[in-house]
């Protein structure tokens, strides 16, 4: 017999540690604390038996994982925190004792530090970073609107909005964005960069204002070190593309302020305005990248022929992943033929954002941003976006059209018809492409008729690929001078080509529900009366009645039955999941009818309203 | 306001000295600067000036005064308000509108002042003449002639102050003094007093030794109270006393009438001001109202002055080649000083420890910082990185949820809220404490506002990423679907009993029992209303009925196909009956059988049974035997082969089960010990083994060896009856805590499984003798059926699949089904319930 173990004395109770006796073994202050722990990612976790953790103490605590403090208690910006501590000491000395030179002594060896190894070892891999990205862009691009506090460093602001800017710029270089939501809250994006989904969300600007409850110390320690990890990304991100990096402009000639060449000697805060203004492309570190991505696509086409010659490859996977390329390379030029220009009413960085990350050109009134590229009375503009019910004059050749226009397109993946956003029409629902709706979920009719249309939209395609497509980019690399008429003929074919799919699709449905309905009645009656035929001859009575029974019910009655016996032996330990599963099914089943009726009773309304018009 | 009256009083009593000396030297101002170089511009100036700016100036010296005494500030403001009138009237300007308030002269008074007015012509006269002669002859100026000057102008000086004054009360009257208007006063006195540098600048022409006499302590002594009050006067005849210490008599005090008439007669009324200190009217002089007036318009007093004179720089640019200084200098300017030497010591360290850095230094550092790349390519080699266990072990913080339909700016019309779905929010939301989110549609993208919640949002984002413990959690997504087991499809398990075929109908109370014969052509049943009954299967009639002495507990009929017996209890009796249906062959024939019993000679007879043969009476209806228990039997079983039959006694301690002979009218007690409460007992159909369950376990006797082979773990709290598979392997167990157990004898001792189907308590199970069901029933009025497959297969287990749940049965007083029992060829199915109705499923 050995000698008993002592308790405590390994397992759960020193793998973790609880918070306060980790604040004392490192030191600290819990303001230092937290914010070491923030910068440093460190985060309490929740053991499996707390009661274990806390060597027998029921009460609850936070605890974290004893080798995650150690490594905390090695990092060097503990120093500085120090460090900094005895500065503020001696500061505070010299002020009170009213030493002038110590003091400007002291402010200017203030000890900073650098939060470049955090990034690195809190993000080993480019594609951990890519994937963590979500809260620092959301988190930026809302400090970005911020105004200077007394809370707040004062170059943080600023610093925000200028890497939210890069990344977005990073975004329209590589046309990576791929869904945008108007929500009340702010504007979703969606960009997708090297396989990662990230998503960001934007304020609005309009009455923008910080609660004075917060504690923004927190949300700013955030921000520090996601400015950093924002930075070495972006920079990462540029490179990747051979762009320069702290972005710069490719500026040509063209451009409307720079008739009077005052812009061949811009001042570095234009340039950063410039930027800001997301209207122009960077410049690329060499001259020869398109001719280098010319080459690299030809050899992967090479390569992958070989791969198929080699039959390593299903060709029918092959054939489908092609074909998912095309659609989105089709997707990234949305609006590679239009041009647009901003009223000022419009949210001009979003808009200019979004279409220029489907391939359009922008410009607006030059005196409300800089960077305006071109006049409102340029006639090559094919869709103006305003937001007032009302303009003063209008052209033409362009389309007025609201700001949903855009954003529905981008997330119907084709360009809509214009006709249901004019100005002062009544917006169809703007919907969230971010809802994937499973079975049973209630989906909007008016995402099943941009569904329907899609699939429309599909079959024509696989219909008239070869031709039109073709003709279309004959015309498109023919008439690059005179745009007007070639949009303006490309819109006209579009449409027509819609309406005709509509029509199409109209008769095939008509068709296919008049042949159910031929096949449902034409079987019961046929039934019907060959039993009708048989009791004559054989009986020669009265015709006794049908005791109808109504099979669906009936069926449905022992489904159900049949479905209770098997639920009957399900084994006690799934009963709660299953119970909770089918909790869930029921309540989906009750929105979707709660919807649908109040969607039945909308629909009803507007039609009695509509009625009621015609009347008067 | 002390030390600004004081700064103000210091030049003003320079200048009051300057003003007695009119050829003073302009040494009045603070500035350094002019102070330094009185000699040289002495030597520069030479050009004269008139008499004229001279006597100005005392004029203003008498201003300058004026500001000791705060009444500065009074004028000024007096001067603000007359701007206008000054545009009026040019010459005649405020005073003037005083004399129209008081435009009674008086004629007396008129001639006073014009004597005063001769008076002072010839002082002023004199004045000019003394200045002149100042001037033209700069070192005969006399004492005496000096003496006497600065006492007129004294004089001047009081009779203007007093003037003013009057002035000013008047002004008072009318107006109102506002802080603004005292902000200005404050910036007129120091026009004041900057005005008076050109005075003195003036006085500079005339080169004069400006220490040949002092008039810092000469006053104006004819009164010689000094600088007082003179209200404290008003109540004597005199104002004060002059050199010599007589008094002053107060001249005659004018009334308001003397006052009207000198105004309207005296045609320098308006100038003229009244010194209260000596008692007498003074008529201002042209010069004296031309510096007033100036004074009023925000001007320099003195008309000559000019303020923006060319300057001169006093000090040469070029580098003289002797110093200025004669004094040698210091031993100690040679020596090192040792506290310096600390203190660049100090410095040295600092800098060499780089705390302390020239400006170069940081410029350069700066610039450096600046041009040095913040951010570089931090994954440079992403294929060496080895991760770390503590990084592997990383919980990554789930994403934030992405948003709905529902929170669109312009949603569709379903999503949004009703009026009632609000405030069933809003109530939610009180009782949550959370803010709850509410659609909400804009009409156009411009109207769409910040989000009020959007930082408090990003706030408790961050708060959970650190804040919040992280557990890794293997969560697999089910299907509904998945977790149902797989089992065939009932529909593939026919036959079973599906639909309800008959009623039998008769009995008034429970139907506690009821038994099938084997042939399955008649049932037996057992009331609690004290009858037994007999029906026929197939149509449900009621082909007789046994009035008995109590309620019927059980009803068993004999197994054997070729005895025509039925035995059922009542309390603690069992009888045992013919109830004479079916082939009279087999009924004769069980007849014949029972008479042929022959007693045997030694009859052994227990406390516990005694037998009988029933009384002639009953023996018509069918009665043939009784035994009597000694306390009430519950249950009555008969084993498969007809002529034993066991009685369970529940209340008999160890004698609660008894197993009784037919053929040889024979009784035994197996058990020598108690083994609990009794509940039911059953023959294995085929072999000698014997199941006795209690309470809590089944124990399986093997009857030829008497011992206990098995004994049966149910888990069940109590168990409520049992059944026996024909194949003999495997038993059912229903329970009063709802729970129906199977077990596999092969298997194991503990159930192979438990199903909790129904909701009450089961009272009864089954298994139907040929077809591969069983079934149980309940107390909530239903009768589950169940596919039982069992495999000859050893290694592969029963199938148990539920097929039909029969409903039908009404509940009385809790109670349900209460018996049921399968058709022995059929797959039929009767039960019998609390409502005294017995049915027929098939």
């Amino acid at each position: 017999m050995g000698r008993e173990k002592k308790k405590y004395t390994s397992g759960a109770a020193t793998t973790y540690i609880s918070r306060t006796s980790a604040i004392k073994k490192l030191q600290l202050h819990i303001i230092d604390f937290r914010r070491l722990c923030i910068l440093k990612g460190i985060y309490p976790v929740q053991p499996k038996d707390p009661k274990k953790a806390g060597r027998g103490a029921r009460i609850p605590k936070t605890y974290f994982r004893l080798k995650d403090i150690q490594f905390l208690a090695h990092e060097p910006i503990l120093w500085k925190f120090r460090e900094r501590k005895s500065h503020k000491k001696k500061m505070k000395k010299a002020l009170y004792k009213r030493e002038i030179k110590t003091l400007q002594q002291l402010v200017k060896n203030k000890p900073t530090y650098t939060l470049d190894h955090i990034v690195k070892e809190r993000y080993p891999t480019f594609a951990d970073a890519l994937r963590d990205l979500d809260d620092p862009l959301t988190l930026c691009s809302s400090f970005a609107v911020l105004r200077k506090n007394h809370k707040i460093k004062g170059e943080l602001v600023p610093l925000c909005r200028r890497l939210i800017i890069e990344f977005m710029n990073y975004v329209i270089a590589s046309r990576s964005l791929r869904k945008v939501f108007l929500s009340i809250k702010g504007i979703y994006f969606q960009a997708e960069i090297q396989g990662q989904q990230i998503t960001w969300l934007t304020p609005y600007k309009l009455g923008y204002q910080v609660p004075k409850k917060l504690d923004l110390k927190i949300i700013s320690t955030f921000t520090e070190f996601y400015t950093t990890l924002l930075g070495f990304v972006n920079f990462r991100l540029y490179h990747s593309m051979n762009i320069l990096y702290p972005p710069k402009l490719f500026l040509s000639s063209s451009s409307t302020e720079n008739k009077d060449g005052t812009s061949f000697c811009l001042d570095d805060e234009d340039v950063s305005e410039r930027v800001a203004s997301l209207a122009l492309d960077l410049i690329k570190e060499k001259s020869t990248v398109n001719a280098e991505a010319a080459d690299e696509e030809e050899s992967r086409t090479k390569e992958d022929e070989e791969l198929i010659a080699g039959a390593n490859v299903d060709t029918e996977e092959y054939k489908k992943a092609k074909e998912e390329e095309a659609k989105l390379n089709k997707f990234k030029k949305l609006f590679e033929n239009c041009k647009f220009f901003l009223s000022r009413e419009v949210p001009r960085e979003a808009l200019t954002f979004v279409i220029r990350c489907f391939g359009g050109k922008v410009s607006w009134d030059k005196l409300l941003f800089i960077g305006a590229t071109y006049d409102e009375n340029d006639e090559s503009i094919t869709h103006q976006i305003v937001d007032r019910p009302q303009q003063a004059k209008q052209h033409l050749s362009r389309y007025y059209v609201q700001p949903q226009w855009v954003f529905d397109c981008v997330n119907a993946q084709i360009l809509l018809p214009v006709e249901n956003y004019f100005p002062g029409e009544e917006l169809p629902p703007h919907l969230s492409p971010f809802v994937r709706e499973k079975e049973g979920d209630y989906i909007p009719p008016e995402k099943v008729a941009l569904l329907e249309r899609l699939e429309g939209i599909k079959q024509s395609d696989l219909q008239a690929s070869g031709s039109q497509d073709d003709e279309e980019e004959e015309d498109i690399i023919d008439d690059v001078g005179d745009d007007v008429e070639e949009f303006e003929a490309f819109d006209e074919e579009d449409l027509e080509g819609e309406s005709q799919l509509m029509q199409a699709e109209e008769k095939r449905l008509q068709q296919m529900k008049e042949e159910t309905e031929k096949t449902e009645t034409g079987d019961g009656s046929v039934k019907k009366a060959r039993k009708r035929k048989r009791k004559k001859k054989s009986l020669h009575v009265t015709p006794g009645e049908i005791i109808k029974t109504d099979e669906k019910e009936e069926a449905r009655l022992e489904a159900s039955q049949e479905m209770k016996l098997r639920e009957m032996m399900i084994p006690k330990k799934k009963k709660y999941i299953y119970k909770k599963i089918r909790q869930k099914e029921q309540a989906r089943a009750k929105r979707h009818k709660r919807l649908t009726t109040k969607r039945e009773k909308y629909e009803e309304e507007q039609r009695m309203k509509k009625a009621e018009k015609i009347q008067e | 306001m002390a030390s600004k009256r004081r700064s103000t009083r210091e030049p003003s009593d320079i200048e009051e000295q300057l003003d007695f000396f009119v050829d003073a030297p302009p040494d009045d101002d603070e500035d350094d600067d002019d102070t330094s170089d009185d000699d040289v511009s002495f030597e520069d100036d030479g050009s004269g000036n008139d008499g004229s700016s001279s006597d100005e100036e005392s004029v203003y010296s008498g201003l300058s005064e004026l500001t000791d005494d705060d009444e500065i500030g009074d004028i000024i403001t007096l001067k603000n308000d007359s701007e206008s009138d000054e545009a009026d009237e040019s010459s005649a300007g405020e005073e003037e509108e005083t004399e129209s308030k008081k435009k009674i002269t008086e004629e007396a008074e008129e001639k006073k002042l014009e004597e005063i007015e001769t008076e002072k012509e010839t002082q002023d006269s004199n004045d000019r003449d003394q200045r002149i002669k100042d001037v033209s002859s700069k070192k005969t100026a006399k004492k005496l002639e000096d003496k006497a000057l600065p006492k007129k102008k004294l004089r001047n000086q009081k009779l203007l102050e007093s003037h003013l004054n009057r002035l000013n009360e008047e002004k008072q009257e009318t107006e109102e003094k506002d802080k603004f208007e005292e902000d200005k006063k404050e910036d007129k006195e120091r026009t004041v007093d900057i005005s008076s540098l050109p005075s003195s600048s003036n006085e500079k022409q005339e080169t004069v030794d400006e220490y040949e006499y002092d008039s810092s302590d000469e006053e104006d002594i004819r009164n010689t109270v000094g600088n007082i009050p003179m209200e404290w006067y008003d109540g004597f005849d005199h104002i004060g006393y002059n050199v010599r210490g007589e008094k002053i008599i107060k001249p005659p005090t004018r009334d308001e009438l003397d006052e009207f008439l000198s105004k309207v007669d005296n045609p320098d009324y308006w100038r003229t001001v009244f010194d209260k200190k000596n008692g007498e009217d003074i008529v201002l002089t042209d010069e004296d109202l031309d510096i007033i007036e100036r004074i009023q318009r925000g001007k320099y007093p003195d008309a000559t002055v000019d303020p923006y004179e060319p300057y001169v720089d006093f000090f040469t640019y070029e580098k003289m080649i002797h110093p200025l200084t004669r004094r040698p200098e210091h031993k100690r300017s040679f020596i090192p000083s040792l506290s310096e030497k600390e203190k660049v010591s100090k410095y040295v360290g600092a800098m060499k420890r780089g705390w302390m850095k020239t400006r170069q230094q940081f410029g350069k550092e700066q610039r450096e910082k600046e041009q040095r790349d913040v951010y570089y390519n931090i994954w440079t080699n992403e294929e060496d990185t080895v991760l770390s266990k503590r990084q592997l072990s990383h919980i990554p913080a789930p994403k934030v949820r992405l948003p709905g339909h529902a929170e669109s700016y312009n949603p569709p019309p379903e999503y949004l809220m009703t009026e009632e779905e609000k405030l069933m929010a809003k109530s939610k939301e009180e009782y949550s404490g959370r803010p709850r989110f509410i659609p909400q549609k804009y009409d156009s993208l411009r109207t769409v506002p910040f989000f009020r919640d959007f930082f408090r949002e990003r706030f408790e984002r961050c708060l959970d990423l650190y804040l919040c413990p992280r557990q890794r959690k293997l969560r697999t997504r089910f299907e509904a679907e998945d977790l149902l087991p797989k089992l065939p499809k009932p529909k593939d398990l026919q036959p079973f009993p599906t639909t309800l075929a008959l009623l039998y109908v008769g009995h008034t109370s429970y139907v506690r029992s009821i038994s099938v014969d084997p042939t399955g052509q008649w049932l037996a049943s057992g009331s609690d209303d004290k009858t037994v009954r007999f029906w026929e299967v197939a149509t449900g009639r009621c082909l007789r009925t046994l009035e008995v002495e109590g309620p019927v507990q059980c009803v068993a009929w004999n197994p054997n196909a070729a005895v025509s017996l039925v035995a059922f209890s009542i309390e603690d009796k069992v009888h045992i009956v013919n109830p004479k249906l079916g082939d009279k062959l087999i009924t004769s024939g069980t007849d014949q059988l029972i008479a042929d019993y022959k007693q045997p000679e030694e009859v052994k007879t227990s406390p516990l049974v005694e037998w009988f043969e029933a009384e002639e009476k009953k023996q018509e209806e069918g009665f043939r035997l009784c035994l009597k228990h000694f306390k009430p039997v519950r249950q009555v079983t008969w084993h498969g082969k007809g002529d034993y039959f066991s009685c369970v006694i529940p209340t008999g301690q160890n004698s609660s089960v008894i197993i009784h002979q037919l053929s040889k009218r024979r009784s035994q007690n197996p058990f020598r010990k108690s083994k609990g409460l009794v509940q039911c007992t059953s023959f294995h159909p085929t072999r000698p083994f014997f199941f006795v369950a209690t309470q809590k376990h089944i124990r399986v006797y093997n009857l030829i060896k008497q011992e206990m082979t098995k004994k049966l773990l149910t888990s069940a709290k109590w168990i409520s009856s049992i059944a026996i598979h024909p194949g003999g392997d495997n038993v059912i167990v229903g329970t009063y805590d709802c729970k129906l157990s199977w077990f596999d004898l092969d298997l194991s001792v503990t159930p192979y499984q438990n199903m909790r189907h129904h909701k009450q308590a089961i009272r009864s199970v089954c298994f139907h003798k040929r077809y591969p069901l069983f079934a149980s029933a309940s107390d909530d009025g239903h009768v589950i059926v169940f596919h039982g497959q069992v495999y000859n297969d050893l290694l592969q287990n029963p199938l148990i699949v539920p097929v039909k749940v029969l409903k039908g049965h009404s509940i009385t007083n809790g109670l349900g089904v209460l018996c049921c029992e399968f058709h022995p060829n059929q797959p039929w199915i009767f039960s019998s319930a609390a409502d005294g109705i017995i049915r027929l499923f098939s």
